[in-house]
C-alpha cells in the first residue's frame, strides 16, 4: 500500500513537473522531450490503475509516432524561436490568473462535493485483478459490444492520413511522370520512326 | 492512500497546464498543438482512472476512442502547420487572418 502510493506520487509528480517544463521551456525540442516524458509517466499510472494495455499503446502512439511527429516538424522546419517567445511575459499575468482560477475552481469542486455518493466510501483506488487479463478483457468487448466504434475509429485515422497527405502534397514543376494511357496506346506507326542517316553523320 | 480524487486532482492540474500553455504561448502553434496534447492527456486519465472506480472497462475503450482522434488531430494539425509555413514563412499565430475571419 506505501509502495503503490510512494509509485503514484514518484509518477504523478514527474508528470506535472515536465507539462509544466513543456510549456515553458525555451526551446521547442525540448519541450518535445518533455512531453514524451510527461507521456511516459502518465502510462505509468495507467499501468498502477490497472490498464497495462492503454499504457502501452500510449508509449507506443505518442511516444513512438505523435512525438516523433512533432520532432520531425520542429527539426525540419527552418523557424526563428526566439521571435516567437517574445510574448510570453506580456500574457504571463492573464495566463496565470486564469490558471489559478481554474485550479481554485476545480479544487472547490472536488472539495465541496465530499459529502455526495461518489465519495462516501473511501477505497483505495486500486484495480481488481481479475482471471481474464486486461488485454483480452479489452478485446473481448471491442469487438462486440463497441464495435461500430472501433470502425469509426478507423475512418478517423483513414480521414485523417488522406486530409494531412493532400494537405502536404505539392506539385512540382519538371518531374517527369509514368502517363499509363499513353503508354497502352502507342502502336507501331508512332512508336518506330525511320530515318535515313547519313554515312559519317549523326542524326 | 490513494483514492479516486488523487487522480482526478491530477488530471485537473495537467489539464490548467494544457489551458495555460495556450495562453502563455500565443505565439507558437507547435506548443499550442502540444498543449491540446497535454488536455487530451488528463482527459485520458480521468477516463481510466473511473474506469477502474466503477470496475467497468468501457471507460478504457472510450480512452483509446480518445487517443486515436488525439493522434489524427496532431497529424492534421502539423500538416496545416508545415502549409501554413510554406505560404508566410512563420508560424506565429497573430499573422492567421488571411480568411479575413
Amino acid at each position: 500500500m506505501v509502495l503503490y502510493s510512494l509509485t503514484f506520487y514518484l509518477f504523478s509528480s514527474v508528470a506535472v513537473l515536465s507539462a509544466l517544463m513543456v510549456i515553458s521551456a525555451k526551446n521547442p525540442v525540448h519541450s518535445v522531450l518533455f512531453l514524451i516524458l510527461s507521456f511516459v509517466n502518465a502510462s505509468g499510472l495507467f499501468v498502477l490503475l490497472g490498464a497495462e494495455f492503454l499504457a502501452m499503446i500510449l508509449v507506443v502512439v505518442y511516444v513512438g509516432a505523435v512525438a516523433v511527429l512533432f520532432l520531425f516538424v520542429v527539426m525540419m522546419l527552418d523557424i526563428n524561436f526566439v521571435k516567437l517567445r517574445e510574448g510570453f511575459l506580456q500574457y504571463l499575468p492573464f495566463g496565470a490568473l486564469l490558471g489559478i482560477v481554474l485550479v481554485i475552481e476545480l479544487g472547490i469542486l472536488f472539495l465541496t462535493d465530499r459529502s455526495s455518493n461518489i465519495y462516501k466510501n473511501q477505497t483505495p483506488l486500486q484495480p481488481i485483478v481479475n482471471e481474464v487479463e486486461n488485454t483480452k478483457m479489452i478485446g473481448q468487448i471491442l469487438y462486440t459490444e463497441y464495435f461500430y466504434l472501433f470502425q469509426i475509429c478507423g475512418i478517423i485515422l483513414l480521414v485523417a492520413m488522406i486530409g494531412s497527405i493532400t494537405l502536404t502534397l505539392r506539385d512540382k514543376g519538371g518531374v517527369k511522370r509514368q502517363n499509363i494511357d499513353s503508354q497502352n496506346t502507342v502502336d507501331a506507326s508512332t512508336a518506330i520512326e525511320k530515318k535515313k542517316v547519313k554515312i559519317g553523320e549523326g542524326i | 492512500m490513494i483514492t479516486l480524487e488523487h487522480y482526478l486532482f491530477l488530471g485537473a492540474i495537467i489539464f490548467t497546464l494544457g489551458v495555460l500553455g495556450i495562453f502563455l504561448n500565443k505565439k507558437n502553434l507547435i506548443i499550442i498543438l502540444m498543449s491540446i496534447e497535454l488536455i487530451l492527456l488528463s482527459v485520458n486519465i480521468n477516463f481510466i482512472a473511473f474506469s477502474t472506480y466503477i470496475n467497468d472497462i468501457s471507460g478504457q475503450i472510450f480512452a483509446m476512442l480518445t487517443l486515436t482522434v488525439a493522434a489524427a488531430e496532431a497529424a492534421i494539425g502539423l500538416a496545416i502547420l508545415v502549409v501554413f509555413f510554406r505560404n508566410l514563412g512563420s508560424i506565429e499565430v497573430n499573422k492567421i487572418n488571411q480568411l479575413k475571419g
